[in-house]
């Protein structure tokens, strides 16, 4: 038998587990002596200035606690690790946890109290021992009537109705109003005139949005005015919808067009009908109706998104006069290269009253007008003021949440 | 009467609605949620309005044999078909024939469609490029740089194009847009204002 402790076979082993074995001696070594090394036993000092206060312009049922931080977070002996936040009903009653932040974090909102109940907090520096803060309170939570950060929203919004009014005023005194040419608008008679003459229907889509969108609602009522025309020429208006409830609204507004149009009769219900709520599907039932109804005329008017351009290039692929207007900038470009008149943001929200040309709604315009001015004025004063950084200026139109 | 009442509930909800914007407490936002709710149980019995309006529409196609009434068969078949695998066969649940539809056969269809608009950008960019006139050349130019600047080639090909991409969308495009955003903010405000305030009316018919 073999006793050499440096054979070769044994060598080939020991020389793997002779090196690990050291290196594990040599860590329990370091833990002892780490163990046995004088702790920090000393607490980190408190958080100070600790304030407690009911969280403005909300609906209540939330506290806010500010501290600063303790001077051993970020600073100092640097061993804070963060914070515990301590509550409770009296000043001397037992305080609980309710919510805990990392170092460095000198905020915490507390939205599990009841509203007109008093509150006592303190905040907890914590290390592998802690100090608390002073405790403060009384505060109470409670809801708020008025939300101060929309002040400046407020202001404006009285401004500018004070405007519309001013200016609806005006124009019923019979004060004349210029509005610029809408090229898109002054087409609509061609269009359906055309859409007449060539005995084909006209397509109206009001975008794919819901009821509670401004832009489906201003292209409801430019159908309207649409519809009235249509029923004046006898022609054909077909509007399938994306959305059950503007649907019901749309059937509605055109009812209501051919009555004043005097052409109930010629009203057709099952024209205005219900296509898909699928955002592809109904791009697709669309494109289907253009090219088997071959229509003379496509509006495009409200909300659209990534199926706009499938739609108007169907159209302009068939040969139909188009006409389209949205308040989606990311579709504009679509619209511009495929129809033959596109109405920009603001231009279709003025389309109604441009085509009805009464002049109490034409009045709304040149308030947008007014309002489009002060705004002007607004951005080169604050282009300026912010180039000397005055920031006060800049400040005053910041809207809180 | 006809068209007062609808004038005065348009009125007060639409000033209720502003006056619960500056409003944080908890009254007001349960107002808020409430006409949310609303607005989906209307919408949820509306919806039964837009079932009604499709089946309509399309039987009355396909009793009438109108040009494309197949199409309309189709709708109507896959409309019961659905409706029958999602009450009779398992409901939603991922393995069963309603999901399996869904997953196998409408997001495919729905994808290919979205897969058209890639033709549809090239025939559109290849009208809007044309360069015809001196503003749409810069159209062009800027459409280039842009295009250029933003796939990697782009900056092998000369480094300082995707500084020039950025700047053209961070300033020029941007103040476009802002310009357009602005006008948009104001038109909205004035539609909703005409509307609340009555003077726009012709959703309800009688306008001149």
């Amino acid at each position: 038998m073999d006793t050499r402790f440096w054979t070769k076979e044994k060598c080939k082993w020991r020389r793997k587990v002779l090196p690990l074995t050291a290196f594990i001696i040599l860590l329990a070594l370091w833990g002892t002596i780490r163990a046995q090394s004088p702790v920090d036993t000393l607490p980190p000092s408190p958080p100070t200035e600790v304030t407690a206060f009911d969280t403005p312009n909300d609906a209540g049922k939330n506290i806010t606690i500010n501290w600063k931080l303790s001077t051993d977070d970020g600073a100092g002996r640097n061993i804070v690790k963060g914070y515990d936040i301590l509550r409770s009903e009296s000043q001397e009653g037992k305080f609980e946890v309710v919510g805990s932040v990392v170092a460095g974090i000198s905020t915490f909102q507390d939205d599990k109290v009841k509203n007109r109940r008093n509150y006592f907090y303190k905040v907890r520096a914590k290390d592998h021992t802690s100090s608390d803060s002073p405790t403060v309170g009384p505060v109470q939570a409670s809801g708020q009537w008025y939300h101060k950060g929309k002040t400046v929203v407020l202001i404006f919004v009285v401004i500018f109705t004070a405007l519309v009014i001013y200016f609806v005023e005006s124009a019923k005194k019979g004060k004349k109003l210029y509005v610029r040419p809408i090229p898109g608008m002054d087409a609509v008679d061609e269009a359906v005139g055309r859409a007449t003459e060539m005995g084909r229907p006209i397509l109206y889509i009001l975008g794919l949005s819901t009821i509670s969108d401004v832009a489906t609602i201003a292209s409801l009522t430019i159908l309207g005015r649409v519809a009235k025309k249509v029923a004046e020429f006898q022609s054909k208006l077909l509007v399938p919808c994306y959305n059950p409830i503007v649907m019901t609204v749309a059937q509605e507004v055109v009812k209501n067009a051919y009555l004043d149009a005097g052409r109930p009769d010629s009203y057709d219900e099952s024209n205005i009908w219900f296509l898909s709520s699928s955002q592809f599907a109904y791009a697709a039932g669309v494109n289907g109706i253009m090219l088997r109804e071959k229509t003379a005329t496509n509006f495009y008017l409200g909300m659209f998104y990534a199926e706009s351009l499938i739609l108007a290039e169907t159209g302009n692929i068939a040969g139909s006069i188009q006409i389209a207007g949205t308040d989606a900038v990311t579709q504009l470009p679509f619209f511009i290269t495929s129809c033959d008149y596109t109405l920009i943001g603001e231009e279709f929200y003025a389309a109604s009253a441009y085509l009805s040309r009464e002049p109490k709604l034409l009045g709304s315009i040149k308030a947008q007008d007014w309002g489009k001015a002060g705004l002007i004025a607004l951005i080169i004063l604050g282009g300026f003021f912010a180039s000397f950084h005055f920031d006060t200026f800049i400040n005053l139109f910041t809207v809180g949440h | 009467m006809r068209r007062q009442i609808p004038l005065a509930i348009t009125f007060i909800g639409g000033v209720v609605m502003i006056i619960q914007y500056f409003i944080p407490h908890q009254i007001s936002q349960e107002i808020y949620r409430g006409v949310l709710d609303w607005q989906m149980i209307v919408g949820g019995f509306v919806l039964v309005l837009g079932i009604g309006s499709l089946v309509t529409h399309h039987t009355e196609k396909v009793k009438r044999q109108k040009e494309g009434w197949g199409y309309s068969l189709v709708a109507l078949l896959g409309l019961v078909m659905m409706a029958i695998a999602g009450l009779f066969f398992g409901g939603m649940a991922s393995d069963k024939p309603f999901m399996q539809i869904f997953i196998y056969a409408q997001n495919p269809i729905q994808a290919t469609m979205f897969s058209l608009l890639a033709f549809f950008i090239a025939s559109a960019a290849y009208r809007a490029f044309r360069a015809r006139s001196f503003i749409a050349t810069l159209l062009l130019l800027a459409a280039i740089i842009v295009m250029i600047g933003r796939v990697p080639i782009g900056a092998k090909i000369w480094s300082p194009i995707r500084v020039i991409s950025n700047w053209l969308l961070d300033y020029p495009n941007m103040v476009a847009k802002r310009a357009i955003g602005l006008g948009v903010g104001l038109g909205m405000l004035s539609t909703a204002l005409k509307i609340i305030l009555g003077i726009e009316r012709s959703y309800l018919g009688g306008g001149k």
